[in-house]
């Protein structure tokens, strides 16, 4: 019983950096129909931005805001306007193509100008064992929900409560619709850009202290949101945070209880169950297709 | 085909025949490597090019027929049949992979392969008592065929040729036939080619199934090409290299995947000058051809020779299907 509040508690941890992760990559799927094969990528780089700026001397506060300026600019706004854009008159599948180019772009890179070896991240919180009804709960875990938790409020109030996130809501549902309200979607469309280049900075600094920074980090961590994203429901924001969720609960249940050897492999399956059975996610919604 | 590009095929035929003379055996393992991965590609631009289902599951198909073959051939199995038994499983495995592909598009197939290719990657490594694991399958012989040994270099580069050459004839009788011409109806438009009486259920099943074999027997080949095999030679990495080279050479052109394997297997050796830094220019060209020629190499050459006879431009070859109304 203690060991499962253990696990819950890492569990819920590891499920909602994933959901960060997935969020942004629904959010720009809902706009502009980027797949972003290099959102693992995405999270994996801001860890080397804070590490460059703490090697230039920054405190680590300053190094986390350089960290989260320069996502905004290289993530957010230079992938939009490097990639995306020249990209999106020739239709989804190319983009995909030149968004897993730029996986590998990224990935080589920072092996190639910073390190091949895992780096040591420093942590948000100092790491301290709670004892909580007998469980025994890292402080790092409780900070990373803490956070997590707390950015996904954040973006539900910008979503749901500003006048500008209704207006993201409506570029996402409905562009031609937007465009007539007077809606200025191109923005719009930029700002989710932006919105995932921080969604991506806060994940990564959360997840670096645990996983180490290494330029591969990318592929576990890319995978888990796709999949997130895709279990819960690709075009729904809600679904991405609940996928997130399952899959981190389910991902340290089933290497305690099951089998470590194939903890990766659950979540594989639950998704080969959730497409044949509910193809658009648990909470998604079906999407048409024109003739 | 036009005067220029059967002229173009007969040099690059006769390139394949005389260039490994020239080469020392590094060189002529690299022209054997692109011949067995263009294999795969062929099968996968069945799927990809023509049938437009997007697949990323190609390496994990050559690392079941690659697995396979060194599997039975130890058992006494002569290397033809394991060979025909690689391509069978795979096209099995591959069938039944296709049923998924009968209910979602796109996207999801791409990430329904993609859970499928890591699966696999786990089954072969962690199964030891099968796959012996990490430590992979060592020392797998050259076959031997009606008493003519590949065991040389050379001798395996025309093996690998040969069979490219005569999967690529028998995939090219089959795409002229209405296989082929369903194939392209069910990537241009599948409700359309419903209405006009395709089966789509089951060309999509044949679509997956064949591009599945041919991968397996492009495993097969490079089993004994490499003779020592892992499961990380068939992790993630390699379907999207595969995919790669689907796409960079043109994607629905007959022969996009023979450039395509030739740019993703030469390149690499190429730009070693650059020691680390070829992934990243690799990376970068791939980018730009996109964002330029979304149709590859091949799509470029005949957009370039279409301006030259400044004839009205046909519309090209889309690729991959249009995007979905958000």
């Amino acid at each position: 019983m203690t060991s499962l509040i253990q696990l819950l508690v890492s569990g819920f941890a590891t499920g909602a950096i994933y959901a960060l992760i997935a969020v942004g990559f629904t959010l720009l799927w809902q706009t502009s129909q980027t797949i972003n094969f290099a959102q693992g990528e995405f999270v994996m780089l801001p860890a080397f931005f804070v590490l460059v700026a703490m090697n230039l001397g920054a405190p680590f506060w300053l190094a986390a805001l350089i960290c989260l300026a320069l996502s905004v600019l290289v993530l957010g706004l230079l992938f939009k306007l490097v990639i995306v854009d020249p990209m999106l008159k020739q239709g989804v599948l190319p983009l995909v193509i030149s968004t897993i180019a730029l996986s590998l772009f990224l990935k080589e890179s920072v092996k190639n100008f910073y390190a091949s070896q895992a780096q040591p991240f420093p942590t948000l919180v100092p790491a301290i064992d709670l004892r909580i009804l007998g469980a025994v709960v890292s402080t790092q875990s409780l900070a990373v929900l803490a956070v997590a938790i707390a950015t996904v409020g954040a973006l539900h109030l910008l979503l749901n409560k500003t006048r500008l996130g209704r207006s993201m809501q409506a570029t996402a549902q409905n562009p031609a619709l937007a465009i007539i309200l007077g809606i200025p979607v191109r923005r719009m469309v930029l700002y989710t850009f932006l919105l995932n280049a921080v969604l991506v900075a806060i994940a990564s600094i959360l997840v670096s202290p645990i996983y180490l920074a290494k330029f591969t980090n990318g592929e576990t961590l890319g995978l888990a949101a796709f999949l997130a994203a895709i279990i819960g429901g690709f075009n729904q924001v809600r679904g991405a945070i609940l996928g997130g969720v399952i899959l981190g609960v389910l991902d340290n249940l089933s290497a305690a209880y099951v089998s470590s050897q194939y903890r990766g492999a659950f979540p594989l399956l639950i998704l080969i169950v959730v497409i044949l059975i509910r193809p658009q996610g648990l909470l998604g919604r079906v999407e048409e297709r024109t003739v | 085909m036009s005067r220029f590009g059967a002229a173009a095929l007969a040099a690059a035929a006769l390139a394949a025949v005389t260039v490994p003379f020239l080469l020392k055996s590094y060189g002529i393992y690299l022209l054997s490597m692109w011949a067995v991965l263009a294999v795969a590609a062929i099968g996968l631009n069945l799927t990809l090019g023509y049938a437009g289902q997007i697949s990323l599951a190609q390496g994990a198909f050559v690392g079941i027929g690659a697995y396979c073959v060194a599997l039975l051939v130890p058992l006494g199995v002569p290397y033809p049949a394991a060979l025909v038994c690689s391509a069978l499983l795979c096209f099995g495995i591959g069938w039944i992979l296709g049923y998924p592909a009968l209910r979602v598009q796109h996207h999801y197939l791409a990430f329904v392969t993609l859970a499928f290719t890591t699966l696999v990657f786990l089954v072969m490594r962690n199964e030891e008592w099968l796959t012996n694991g990490i430590y992979g399958i060592n020392a797998i012989p050259r076959p031997v065929l009606f008493g003519w040994s590949t065991g040389k270099p050379l001798q395996f580069y025309f093996f690998s040729l040969g069979s490219l050459a005569t999967i690529a004839a028998a995939v090219g009788w089959m795409l002229r036939s209405p296989w082929g011409r369903a194939f392209v109806a069910l990537r241009e438009n599948p409700i359309r080619a419903l209405s006009l009486g395709v089966d789509t259920r089951r060309y999509t099943l044949i679509a997956f199934a064949l591009g599945a074999g041919l991968g397996g027997l492009s495993g097969a080949l490079y089993a004994p090409l490499v003779q020592f095999i892992e499961p990380n030679s068939f992790a993630l990495g390699l379907s999207l290299n595969l995919l790669l080279m689907v796409i960079v050479g043109g994607s629905g052109y007959f022969f996009g995947p023979f450039v395509g394997a030739l740019i993703a297997v030469l390149l690499p050796e190429w730009t070693r000058i650059t020691e680390g830094y070829y992934l990243i220019a690799y990376a970068v060209i791939v980018m730009v051809l996109m964002a330029v020629c979304p149709t590859g190499v091949l799509g470029l050459i005949e957009r370039a020779s279409r301006a030259m006879r400044r004839r009205p431009v046909q519309t090209p070859v889309p690729l991959g299907g249009e995007r979905t109304e958000p």
